[in-house]
């Protein structure tokens, strides 16, 4: 295999693999400030036994996703120099940036949250857990507004020897795309922290272990996850859809499966892009609905793919439209399942709802698929580019690195992280078991 | 402006040396002044709540050096290929061997990480080391701007070479002590008793050795790029680095002997810093020098653009502060030595 193609393989796999963590930790980080405020607003200590239990979980996830991250910003050098050489002069701004402000506010206060409880006192330890949230999200900006230059370049002109410079340091960090991009993604972490503490709480509950903070669990999960879920699908979805459309409309064509340029386009629910003939098999939509939610008129014009020279198309457009139609699908059924879990939490009717807490106990995957695919159709979105109509991503590789050497390190990668994976598992679910024992006696 | 932010990366490489080094150094000699279980329990206590954001320095000096000099970390990353993604998986076991031991009370869980954690640092010191060696003794770099470097070749420093040579394996042996006694210099500063007694004494002992690949790396650079001594023919009030050096070493010698702990440990800090500071000061302006000078790698042909270098002064300055003013509260709070018989954290 080519060289090319072995640094999309290896970057596309350790990327997918580092965000499993960061997902959990950006949206669990939140939810434990809360688990914290509770304690110390009610003076009640189950809440701090509920914010160490999963300041436990936080600390080991926050581990696996620290030292998977280590790579994604050496691999910008080691295996995309071109592209480095060509745009480091800009996002190499955010990704400092991250390192001053947010990797070190992090890295402090893990720490002082983890190991720091008695030293510190509650007041002090309340605020690192703050700051230790402050940190993982403003890492989550940092990464978004580098993601965001890449999908629509800004504040930048080109020098004599053909790289691209930064002029203007505003319009890269608040972006317009950063921000609908950001207020989507850290959504997304906020459903998989959810819906992780719910299922967890449902777990405990249907087992009848440590049943009282199961119910806490469950309570804290089902609100923050049906808050979350609804986010999602607006005001942060619909957001994120204009900016495509009007930034990359090529890839919404795709996105959506829409061949062909239409008045009143329809809403497609499912069926199958069939590449020869240009065309969706077994399409079930809804009349005008695309046209509607892309320009909020019901006749409105939307571009399909016949209105793009072809060589301006996604690389894949299959798996593109597929992922963004499992996002949107379990998008779908979250809000569902939360919004129901709801009304049954408010009139009391949870804990007993047998099949209800099952379904929350075994969700929680899901959202882990929903913001891996949701992050597919960024980055399979933005092909065949690497920095949106500048540069191609053929071009952004490293160009003395050949593709054997590339094969070594991604068969070590794809080795470590299986070892990782076991590792993880294996611990959270003696975390888990360790909760059914000794919740409410944790030190 | 582009010299300013060639001395604040190196700045930054210095802290990530002596901060990072103190912990890969406790990891060095970690089953010398941990002989036992609870022993080791110490050691990876005392590094526990700080190895993290000390390797912070080391993504926060990188991201530096991509914002600053996109060139340089295009060719230097892209050409160091393998050994630095073996240095990822190390940083990943150390890591794991670091946070994963305390998770299950088993002595050969215990055992493994234990392991885990010294042969991964071991290994990192080594690599750090040579990596340097690289950059003093200049890369193959062609005309397109890039280089490729397989681990080894033939040894040599010259023509088609390696990532290892003579001359990079002494950088990486120098770096091997040096560190070694920086984290056992830290241990004696943490522990009490017989730990600390072991620890004063690794320092004692491998001062010998570092003093003698001190000289030797000094001399081999001479002969491997003695144009490093051009600055300071230039500019002789470089040669007080140097004299810095030695001192270093009497003072880390005396205080080690006279029990001070924490003066002998400040003493390694500032050996690192002075080492690491007599490269630099005579690779400038080079920030990556080629095997064929033309090719070289200056602070002039791979910086980032000027507006992007002025308003990064800006936020940079911001950052280090509030940087500096979490590591003084975190070091505060976890500072004083560890008792073995102390439960838990």
């Amino acid at each position: 295999m080519e060289a090319n193609t072995l640094d999309r393989i290896q970057f596309a796999f350790t990327i997918t693999y580092h965000y499993l963590f960061p997902q959990l930790t950006m949206g669990l980080a939140p939810l434990i400030v809360i688990f914290k405020t509770m304690a110390i607003w009610k003076k009640d200590d189950r809440w701090n036994q509920t914010a160490r239990f999963w300041g436990k979980i936080f600390g080991i996830s926050f581990l696996f996703g620290v030292v998977t991250g280590i790579p994604m910003e050496f691999q910008f050098g080691t295996n995309w120099a071109a592209f480095s050489k060509f745009a480091g002069g800009v996002i190499g701004q955010t990704l400092a940036m991250e390192g001053m402000f947010a990797f070190f506010l992090e890295s402090s206060f893990i720490g002082l949250f983890l190991f720091g409880e008695k030293r510190l006192g509650q007041t002090l330890h309340w605020l690192s857990a703050v700051l230790l949230a402050v940190g993982t999200w403003l890492s989550g900006w940092f990464i978004i507004a580098t993601n965001a230059w890449m999908q629509r370049p800004v504040g930048y002109e080109y020098a004599a020897d053909g790289s691209v410079h930064l002029t203007s340091f505003w319009s890269l960090v608040f972006n317009e795309w950063t921000i609908y991009q950001y207020m989507h993604n850290m959504g997304g972490a906020v459903v998989t922290g959810s819906f992780a503490v719910a299922a967890l709480g449902a777990f405990y509950v249907l087992s009848k272990k440590q049943i009282e903070y199961g119910k806490m669990f469950l309570k804290a999960g089902v609100i923050a996850g049906c808050i979350s879920s609804i986010w999602m699908l607006f005001p942060s979805g619909d957001l994120q859809g204009r900016m495509v459309a009007k930034y990359q409309p090529v890839t919404l064509a795709a996105m959506e499966g829409l061949f062909e340029t239409k008045e009143g386009a329809p809403l497609v629910l499912i069926g199958q892009p069939d590449m020869e003939k240009k065309r969706l098999d077994n399409a079930i939509h809804i009349p005008n609905a695309l046209s509607f939610i892309t320009y909020q008129r019901w006749d409105a014009e939307v571009k399909g793919l016949d209105q793009f020279p072809e060589d301006q198309h996604p690389t894949n457009i299959p798996l593109l439209y597929y992922s963004f139609h499992i996002m949107v699908g379990l998008g779908t059924i979250f809000i569902a399942l939360m919004v129901i879990s709801a009304i049954w939490l408010w009139r009391g009717w949870l804990f007993d709802a047998n099949w209800l807490l099952w379904m929350l106990m075994l969700s929680f995957p899901f959202p882990f698929i929903a913001n891996t695919v949701g992050w597919m159709v960024a980055e399979l979105g933005r092909q065949p580019w690497l920095v949106y109509g500048l540069m191609r991503t053929e071009h952004g590789h490293s160009p003395m690195v050949s593709g054997g050497n590339v094969l070594f390190t991604l068969l070590g990668f794809a080795g470590m992280y299986t070892v990782l994976s076991l590792l993880y598992i294996f611990l959270m679910l003696r975390r888990i078991e360790h909760g059914a024992d000794e919740l409410g006696a944790i030190k | 402006m582009e010299t300013v932010w060639f001395m604040i990366v190196a700045f930054m490489l210095v802290c990530y040396v002596v901060l990072d080094g103190f912990d890969i150094g406790a990891g060095i000699v970690h089953h010398f002044v941990g002989r036992n279980e609870k022993e080791r329990e110490v050691v990876i206590r005392a590094v526990g709540p700080v190895w993290d954001g000390n390797e912070v320095w080391l993504l926060a000096t990188g991201g530096t050096l991509y914002f600053a000099f996109p060139a340089l970390y295009a060719a230097g990353f892209s050409g160091f290929y393998l050994p630095l993604i073996m240095v990822l998986w190390l940083l990943i076991m150390r890591a794991a061997g670091i946070e994963l031991r305390h998770q299950l009370d088993n002595p050969l869980w215990t055992k493994f990480w234990d392991f885990t954690f010294s042969l991964a640092s071991i290994l990192l010191a080594i690599f750090f080391g040579a990596a340097l060696g690289n950059v003093i003794r200049g890369v193959p770099l062609n005309e397109t701007g890039y280089f490729f470097e397989p681990l080894f070749t033939h040894w040599g420093t010259t023509g088609e070479t390696g990532i290892l040579d003579w001359f990079t394996v002494l950088a990486g042996v120098v770096s091997f002590v040096a560190l070694a006694i920086h984290g056992a210099a830290y241990l004696a500063v943490k522990t009490e008793g017989e730990m600390n007694a072991r620890s004063r004494k690794i320092v004692s002992y491998a001062w010998f050795a570092l003093v003698l690949v001190t000289i030797a790396s000094l001399v081999a650079v001479m002969n491997v790029r003695p144009q490093i001594l051009d600055n300071y023919y230039a500019l002789p009030v470089g040669w007080i680095i140097p004299v810095g050096v030695g001192a270093s070493l009497v003072m880390m010698k005396l205080f080690n002997a006279k029990g001070e702990d924490k003066k002998a440990f400040i003493a390694s800090g500032a050996y690192l810093t002075l080492m690491l500071g007599g490269a630099v000061y005579g690779l400038y302006p080079n920030v990556l020098p080629a095997l064929d000078p033309q090719y070289s790698l200056t602070v002039h042909n791979a910086k980032a653009g000027a507006y992007g270098l002025s308003v990064g002064l800006i936020w940079w300055s911001i950052g280090i502060v509030i940087a500096i003013g979490y590591f003084t509260f975190l070091f505060r709070t976890f500072k004083g030595k560890i008792s073995i018989d102390d439960a838990g954290h």
